[in-house]
This record gives C-alpha cells, structure tokens and sequence, in this order.
C-alpha cells in the first residue's frame, strides 16, 4: 500500500531527504518565539498542564470534588435541568452543575483535562518507542526484515484504526486499568506512520559518509543506531511527535465518546459531550464547556506542533518564504 | 496493468488473509469465553457446554480458524437445537445478540452508511477544493490566511463537537432543520436529504480540511513547474494558470484521496452515525461492542479492512490513469 496518497496524507512527513541537521537548542527555541502562534499555543497548553496538574488543589479553592451528586442543584420536574441560569453557575459551582446529576462542572472539567493530556502524551510515547524500534530495525535489517516490516507499517497507516480500537476495548477484562488500556491501545496502533518515517529517514542517514566510517571502525549495528542515527533522528521524530500529541487527544475524545474510553465516574471530555447530546436542547453550556477545552486544547497543540516542524526544519522555512515571493511576482505579472 | 493489477490483488488478500488471522486470535482468544457470551447470561453450565459444543469451541484453535475461513468462503450449516439452518457464503458467522447471520446485518446497514459518504464526499470535495484553490489563487493575501486558520480549526475539531454545534443552531435555536432520523432514499428522496443535510455537514467540514490542504500544496507545486513559468512568461492570466493548468495537475491527488477517504468511510463513521443516531454500520459495531458480541466485532472489522485495502488499490490505479507522469509499481 505504498500510494502516493497515503504518504500526503501524513503531512508530507515521509520526505525521503536527509533529515536537515537540527538547529542547536539556542537557535530552535529563538525560532519557536518568533513565531506568534506558537507562543499563544505554549501558553494555553502550559495554563492547561497546569489546571491539570493543580486539580485537586483548585477543586479544594472551590470547595467541590468532580464526583458528588447534588440533588438539590438540578431541577427534577424539567428532567433534571440545572437551576439558575448558565447551566446553574454560583459561587459554589463556577462553571455551574451538570444536567441531571448535580455534579460540579468546574472540577469535571479539570479532571477531565488529565485524563486528556495523560492519555495522549502516554499513547505518543508508546508510539514513538514502537515506531522508532520498527523503523530503525527495518532500515539497518537485511531485505527480508525490511520488507516485512516496511509491509506491516503500509498496513498499520491504511487500517482505519478507530475500528480496530474499539474491538478491542471490547475484549479486554474489564478490570484492566482504563487509562493505561487506552494509553496502550491508541499507541500500539498508531506506531505505522513514525515507523515509515523513521525507516526512511534513517535509510538515507546510513547511506552517509559518516555512518559509514562509524561501521568501518567496527561498530555493531545497536552501536551504530545509538551513536550515530538517533542523535540525527532526535529533529524529525519529536517535530513528528508534535503533531502526534493532538491527534491522540481527539482519539482518546472519541473513545470515550463512543462509551469505550475511561469508566464513569471518572471524568472526560468525550464522555461529557456524549451525555451533552441528550442535553444540547435543554442545556447549551454543558455542551459548549467540554466542547471548548477539547476545541482549544486541541487547536493550541496543533498550532505549537506546527511551529515546532518550522522551527526545526530550515528547508520548511526558506520553502514558504520562496513560494510568497512567487506569488507576489505572478500577482504582479 | 493486468499484471500490476493481479499481483496487487494478490498482496491485498495476503493482507487480509494476515488481518483475519490478527482478528480471530485477538477477538476469541481473548479472556472472556465466547460460549457463556453467546448463551446469555442466564444459562446454566450444562447449556454454556451444549452452546461450546455447537460453536465448536471444543477444537482446536487452527480448526475453529478453518471453518471460519471456510464458512467464509464456502458457508456453513449450523444446527440451532430445533433444526438445521443454512448461513450463505461470505458467512461472518451469526451474532451472539439475535442469532441473525453477521453478513445480513451489515447489508442491512449499508444504504445508511453509503447515504451519508457519497453526499459527505460531494460536500467536502466542493468546500475542499474550492478552498485549497482561493487560498493557492490569493497567495500571501487575507484569503490566504484566513483559509490556513479555517483548515487549521476545522483539523482540530473533533466531528462530534461540530455536529453537536450544528444541531444545537440549526435544531435547537433556529429550528431550521428536523431532529435527523434516518429515512432511506426509496422511502422518500427529499426527507432522506434533508436529515442527512447536518451529518453530511459535519463530516465534509471536517474532511474537507485535509483536501484544502492538498488542494493548495498540489496547486502551489505545479504553479512552480517550468511549463508554467512559460505560460506565464507568455502572459497568461493568473487566474487561467490555477483554473486551467495548475489545477489539471493537482486534481490526481484529490481523486486518489477521494477514494481512499471513501474506502474508510463504508467501514462506517463511527463517530457521526452514533452522534446523529444513523443506522449504519459504524453504529453496528459500537453497538457491538457494547454487548460484546464477537461475531459482528470481527465481522464489521474484516469488511472494514477490505473496503479500505480495495479503496488503497482502487486510488493507486486511479492515481496512475490520471496522472501520467505516476507508474504502476
């Protein structure tokens, strides 16, 4: 399944060129800063670890934990509408109450957050441990493991995974910690596209000279991938990751949206929106609240992740900036 | 191209060949046992025993993975207690829920699920395209980044939460559009469109995303081509060069991913269906899942694979009939 298209639908990540040499630490992050998206998206998503991280600290500020029910709060006769207006916001909810139960919003919300970022950095990092493993060992294996492995990660790409997620999510005991399984299942199926760019990438490093003359001294091959094509590796792989951490967030959204992801009471954004749909009539902000911070959080990573792939590639940036001065000659002709 | 052909065909039921063996040992080697699922939970041991005997569980695992492969292809009788009934080939085996074979209840899915692509593709390749060209024609201009921003937001929402936006203005407030509930085309053509009208908008909104994107790099590619740097050199009109030229060579692309994105799509949109209640077969496997019925799990999980691997092997073609200067490999 080698097409032309599903190596463009992998955001052009599959470039088979030497991967550019990547700027010092100094030089990439003074990059990062001149581009204005990618600070307001390093400051969001920075806000948002923080709100996550401090939970319980801001559940206790407001006096509230994100499992309580609170009968009062809702209106039973109108099929459990939260009193008050705005979905029921006071001084001791912030954000107001769920609809039907009663639970506080605010520290749902912030509990949900973790479980959100959890996942999807877990399920990155198991992706990019797998990919990076697959690729490397097809690039430095013989014919035969490369082709077997180079299939095996066309495959992974093409399948629609979600599919694949959600069977399986069916079939594990239902014991099994939630999050980890999730963490588990998005990264082990996920890893195709990192594979084929690691395998492509490290196949055009080992041709140079340098790789090369590392193998002449006598090195093993584990030495030689250690030593001398990780490090080169170390630029495309995390610009890759960038814009992994994203797309995991939208997947564990969807699971748990289709009732596969983390088990109630604990909280999470998918979850909240697929209780929103009976309630989206009734009550508009606990429909838009969930959807917001998935909308942002979400937004705020793909811009930095962005970001991130210019600032460490020289050619994306001198690319973009040769094509506008094209386009300003052709507008001019 | 006969020859490219049979041989892609061929890796294409290897790869399935592969998937099936994946599935089978995933899906009934899991913990679980498949006889007590299938018997219900108030069966006595005695009854779970009879059920193993008549699945066959009692075999071993390269046996039950035989038959399957052979019901698959050739059938399968089964014996119900009562009687003998017959499951026609492609046989998926019968759900563990209502006993009815898997294959019937995915054909039954289909028209919702063909419904709610095809009118999805017309939508996302007109927003799509149309976009990735304003913005490849108004190149450095506010259209151009007001495009990169829309494409960029509509990448990073998820489909649920623009449908469920949709609803909420076109349902709850403007009161514009019926609650959508599914109406099959035969029954009546114009309330089928009109109820497919929200999730055909919120699956183009979120597709045509990643064809504005292609749309644009392919347009921008070949502008930068030598034959039409002559054109322009010859004065041929900005606009003519991205309508007649540039796009006639970014169109492959399009048309591939077309077929691919639509492979994916009859394996059923998940996300869509359940959010706006379609009966497809996307809500089928949810549904699945849920009750842990295992035949339809794996049932609506091969079909899936082979639809997609069909679209890979269907885009690669089309990609190479209307872009010359791509070989089959």
């Amino acid at each position: 399944m080698s097409t032309a298209v599903t190596t463009q639908q992998e955001t052009g990540a599959d470039a088979v060129a030497a991967p550019a040499p990547a700027p010092a630490p100094g030089q990439f992050l003074r990059r990062l800063r001149a581009r204005k998206g990618a600070l307001v998206g390093a400051g969001v998503l920075g806000l948002l670890v923080v709100l996550a991280l401090a939970a319980p600290l801001l559940a206790a500020l407001e006096g509230q934990d994100p499992t309580t029910y609170h009968d009062a709060l809702v209106d039973s006769a109108r099929g459990g509408v939260p009193l008050g207006d705005f979905g029921g916001i006071s001084a001791d909810h912030w954000l107001g109450v769920e609809p039907g139960t009663g639970r506080d919003l605010f520290t749902r919300l912030l509990y949900g957050a973790r479980v959100s970022l959890l996942v999807a950095v877990g399920a990155t990092l198991v992706q990019v441990l797998v990919g990076v493993t697959v690729g490397l060992t097809a690039a430095l294996g013989n014919r035969l493991v490369d082709t077997v492995l180079s299939h095996v990660s066309d495959v992974m790409v093409a399948l629609p995974m979600l599919i694949f997620a959600i069977g399986l999510t069916a079939v594990v005991p239902q014991d099994f910690p939630r999050p980890l399984l999730l963490v588990l299942v998005i990264g082990l199926l996920n890893w195709g596209a990192t594979a084929r760019l690691v395998r492509a990438q490290a196949t055009t490093l080992n041709k140079l000279d340098y790789v090369a003359a590392a193998r002449l001294t006598g090195a093993s091959p584990l030495r030689v991938a250690r030593r001398e094509l990780l490090p080169a590796l170390a630029a495309p792989v995390l610009t890759y990751a960038a814009i992994l951490v994203p797309v995991n967030i939208v997947y564990e959204a969807s699971l748990s949206f289709l009732g596969v992801g983390v088990r109630p009471p604990t909280p999470s954004w998918g979850q909240m929106l697929s209780s929103a749909t009976t309630w989206f009539q009734a009550d508009p902000a606990y429909v838009l609240l969930p959807a917001l911070m998935l909308f942002v959080t979400v937004l705020s990573c793909t811009v930095l992740g962005d970001a991130v792939r210019t600032a460490l590639d020289p050619r994306e940036a001198s690319r973009l900036h040769i094509g506008r001065r094209t386009g300003r000659k052709g507008g001019a002709a | 191209m006969t020859g490219y052909l049979l041989r892609r065909v061929l890796g294409a039921l290897v790869v399935l060949l592969a998937l099936s063996v994946l599935v089978y040992a995933l899906f009934y080697l899991a913990p679980g046992d498949p006889a007590r699922l299938a018997c219900g939970p108030r069966c006595n041991p005695e009854q779970i025993a009879q059920v193993r005997d008549q699945l066959g569980l009692n075999d071993p695992v390269h046996v039950q993975y035989a038959h399957f492969l052979q019901s698959l292809v050739a059938g399968h009788d089964y014996s119900t207690g009562t009687g003998v009934q017959h499951c026609a080939a492609p046989c998926l085996g019968r759900s563990y829920q209502n006993d009815l074979p898997v294959t019937d209840l995915i054909v039954q899915r289909l028209p919702a699920t063909v419904s709610l692509a095809l009118g999805a593709m017309v939508l996302w390749l007109l927003l799509g395209v149309g976009a990735g060209l304003l913005s490849a024609l108004r190149r450095g201009g506010i259209t151009e980044r007001l495009v990169t921003w829309l494409v960029l937001a509509g990448a990073a929402t998820p489909v649920f939460i623009t449908g469920l936006m949709l609803l909420m203005v076109f349902c709850a407030q403007l009161e514009w559009l019926p609650f959508p509930s599914y109406v099959p085309l035969t029954e009546d053509p114009e309330q089928w469109a009109w109820n497919l009208l929200l999730p055909w908008l919120a699956l183009a909104l979120l597709e045509s995303a990643k064809y504005a994107r292609l749309t644009r790099s392919s347009v921008l590619e070949a502008l930068a081509e030598d034959h039409i740097r002559t054109f322009r050199a010859y004065g041929v009109s900005e606009r003519s060069l991205v309508l007649r030229h540039a796009l006639r060579a970014a169109l492959p692309p399009v048309i591939a991913l077309t077929a691919v994105d639509l492979g994916t799509m009859l394996g059923g949109a998940m996300l869509t269906e359940t959010l706006f209640g379609l009966p497809g077969i996307g809500q089928l496997i949810v549904q699945a899942t849920r009750t842990v019925d295992l035949p339809v799990v794996v049932g609506v999980v091969l079909v899936t694979g082979a639809a997609v691997v069909l679209a890979n092997i269907l885009a690669d073609v089309l990609h190479a009939v209307t872009d010359r200067r791509a070989a089959l490999r």
